[in-house]
């Protein structure tokens, strides 16, 4: 299991374009990918699209995200970049 | 030739192409037999709905901008939403037919998103029942809306509020619809629009009528499908001639309205949206009796902004430049439902949550209406009257409200006009206590289309019931010349606004009665101002 904290940068918060992005980003990848906000105990599994936007992250959250699976070495640093790059 | 005959709610004389208006399908959870097809319908249908997409994202990226465009991205990823597609896909799996799956399902997580604590997701609600509705249409093979290319006369069961909301009114030449009443929603607006309609109509409705050629006697309540040459050529004429009358009308235009004794009376006009102000225009209306305000509540998903509210009020308040604009805040319930809402059923919604009630029990909804009201106040002459009222404390009760908003506003830096307030007189019991209420108001507007329906225990959508139904019932006539003498010598206004206010017959007796103003249809103006001069009381 891999997992990395970000705080969301983006003024929109976790808005649909990047969601949507990041949703079709891990739709590739074969490991269960989690968001989750600790602090409104709020989670969502990253490839639902529905899901992601309904936990209405804003600027400022911190979000805990977590990889699970037999690629998570090779995906795990590849999500934290696009996190970087677009939230 | 086909000749038949339904009810005339408004005279004149129309010749046009049909249009026939199919009601919108209303999904039922009917239970599919073969589900392994119904899958397969649905992923057809999705493959459509990406396609339509994407070449509507294509299109508005191109025409309008790629803020816009985004949009329609976003509804390209829900359409891809695991949690959407599964959900239906269950459904499916369970009996249920797709297009009815797809609006459960799309209504389930729009309401999820409407429910949201913030703002930009909560709007992302219209785009799952966008998307949702993308998909039923394809399932069902429904059009895209009901268009009109050219001028021509709709036929229809029966026409709802919220269906006339959409129709081009540019275009219609008449109404002919197979069920509705003289006081029903289509009669009002073909009133208002000035065209000859047929209600209660004897006409077998399928889609085979559409293009085929149709004549609207207005007079009569004739109409003629397939016309021969013969009834063509007197049709025509006839049109003419009813044409000429109005022409005979225009010498009463922009003269005031006083009797040959010198009674002087108000004519203004009832309209339901700004998009009415250009009939108020053409009938020459010296202000306007009655604004609803159902209009800006119709048609849509969610409740109006404050900001869209005033907009409209304002549009209507700077069109008058000056001249009254009676506002009545919102009269829904009943007849008029309207889904956000989420009213439950009635089992008699005449009698029920409507009106002034739901204002005085969700304050947030006349809150809005109020603030928007005020601040639109400031651009012209306003003033606002509540329906549905019963007590003297129910309009305290409103004042209080009324002085409130107005501090709010005016602590807030915001500006207003003076605006007065009045009610509706449309209950026996308001009538009753007409007495008592003038002493708190500015003043009455007596709505005669409940007011009768309640006092003669006659429901107007019964056309059964057309046969008991006497609008000229000495308890109405009583009851009216009672309103006008207390409003009076209390010093208020009083005036009329329902459908009875435009009947020429009783002219004289309003003018005995001494009502200082009457709202009707803007197209009726002209022909009730002739009757006011020409009159010897």
């Amino acid at each position: 299991m891999k997992t990395f904290d970000y705080t969301v940068k983006d003024e929109l918060g976790i808005h649909a374009r990047p969601a949507g992005l990041l949703v079709k980003q891990i739709a590739g990848i074969k490991s269960n990918v989690t968001i989750a906000v600790k602090a409104k105990n709020k989670s969502a599994d990253a490839k639902r699209l529905m899901a992601v936007m309904k936990m209405a992250v804003k600027q400022g959250d911190v979000v805990t995200v977590t990889i699970e699976g037999e690629d998570e070495d090779t995906a795990a640093p590849q999500i934290e970049q696009f996190f970087k790059e677009n939230f | 030739m086909i000749v038949g005959r339904g009810r005339p709610v408004y005279e004149g004389v129309a010749i046009g192409r049909i249009y026939v208006h199919m009601k919108n399908q209303v999904l039922t959870d009917r239970k599919c037999s073969d589900i392994e097809k119904e899958m397969e319908r649905f992923r057809t249908a999705k493959e459509k709905a990406a396609e339509e997409l994407s070449a509507l994202y294509e299109k508005t990226a191109a025409e309008i901008g790629e803020e816009q465009a985004a949009i329609i991205e976003v509804q390209s990823l829900f359409l891809d939403d695991l949690d959407y597609i599964e959900g239906i896909e269950a459904m499916i799996k369970s009996g249920s037919e797709a297009a009815f799956s797809v609006h459960e399902i799309g209504d389930a997580q729009a309401s999820a998103f409407a429910a949201l604590d913030d703002d930009y997701m909560k709007a992302r609600a219209t785009d799952i029942r966008d998307i949702s509705d993308r998909l039923v249409r394809i399932l069902t093979g429904a059009d895209q809306g009901f268009r009109m290319d050219e001028p021509g006369i709709i036929v229809a069961e029966d026409l709802t509020p919220s269906e006339t909301v959409s129709l081009d009114k540019d275009k219609i030449l008449a109404f002919v619809t197979r069920q509705g009443s003289s006081n029903s929603h289509t009669a009002i607006l073909a009133r208002v629009m000035n065209i000859p309609s047929l209600v209660l109509t004897d006409i077998d409705i399928d889609q085979s009528l559409n293009g085929r050629t149709m004549i609207v006697d207005g007079f009569t309540g004739n109409y003629y499908i397939d016309p021969d040459e013969k009834t063509l050529t007197e049709m025509t004429a006839k049109k003419k001639s009813a044409g000429e009358y109005k022409a005979g009308l225009e010498k009463y235009r922009g003269i005031e309205s006083v009797s040959r004794t010198g009674r002087k009376v108000k004519l203004f006009a009832n309209i339901g949206s700004p998009s009415d102000l250009k009939y108020v225009i053409d009938g020459d209306a010296e202000g306007i009796g009655l604004l609803r305000s159902e209009f800006l509540y119709l048609g849509r998903n969610d409740f109006p902004s404050e900001d869209e509210l005033f907009e409209a009020y304002k549009s209507v308040l700077e069109a008058m430049g000056g001249k009254k604009v009676v506002i009545r805040t919102l009269d829904i319930g009943a007849d008029k439902k309207v889904d956000y809402f989420c009213l439950a059923p009635e089992e008699n919604p005449a009698l029920g949550y409507r009106g002034i009630r739901i204002c005085l029990t969700e304050k947030d909804i006349f809150r809005t209406q109020l603030r928007a009201i005020y601040r639109a106040s400031a651009f012209g002459t306003a003033a606002i009257m509540f329906p549905m009222i019963i007590s003297v404390k129910e309009v305290q009760e409103i004042k209080e409200y009324c002085s409130f908003i107005e501090k709010e506003l005016h602590d807030e830096g915001i500006a207003t006009g003076p605006v007065e307030l009045g009610i509706m007189i449309e209950t026996p019991a308001a009538a009753m206590i007409s007495d008592m209420l003038a002493s708190e108001v500015d003043f009455f507007s007596v709505g005669t289309n409940d007011l009768t329906q309640y006092t003669l225990a006659i429901d107007r959508q019964n056309e059964k019931l057309d046969a008991f139904y006497d609008a000229h019932h000495p308890a109405i006539m009583r009851f009216l010349e009672m309103i006008a003498s207390n409003a009076h010598s209390k010093g208020i206004w009083a005036g009329i606004c329902g459908e009875l206010a435009g009947d020429l017959s009783l002219t004289d007796e309003f003018l005995k009665m001494g009502y200082d103003e009457l709202s009707v249809a803007p197209s009726r103006i002209l022909e009730l101002r002739k009757n006011v001069i020409n009159s010897e009381v």
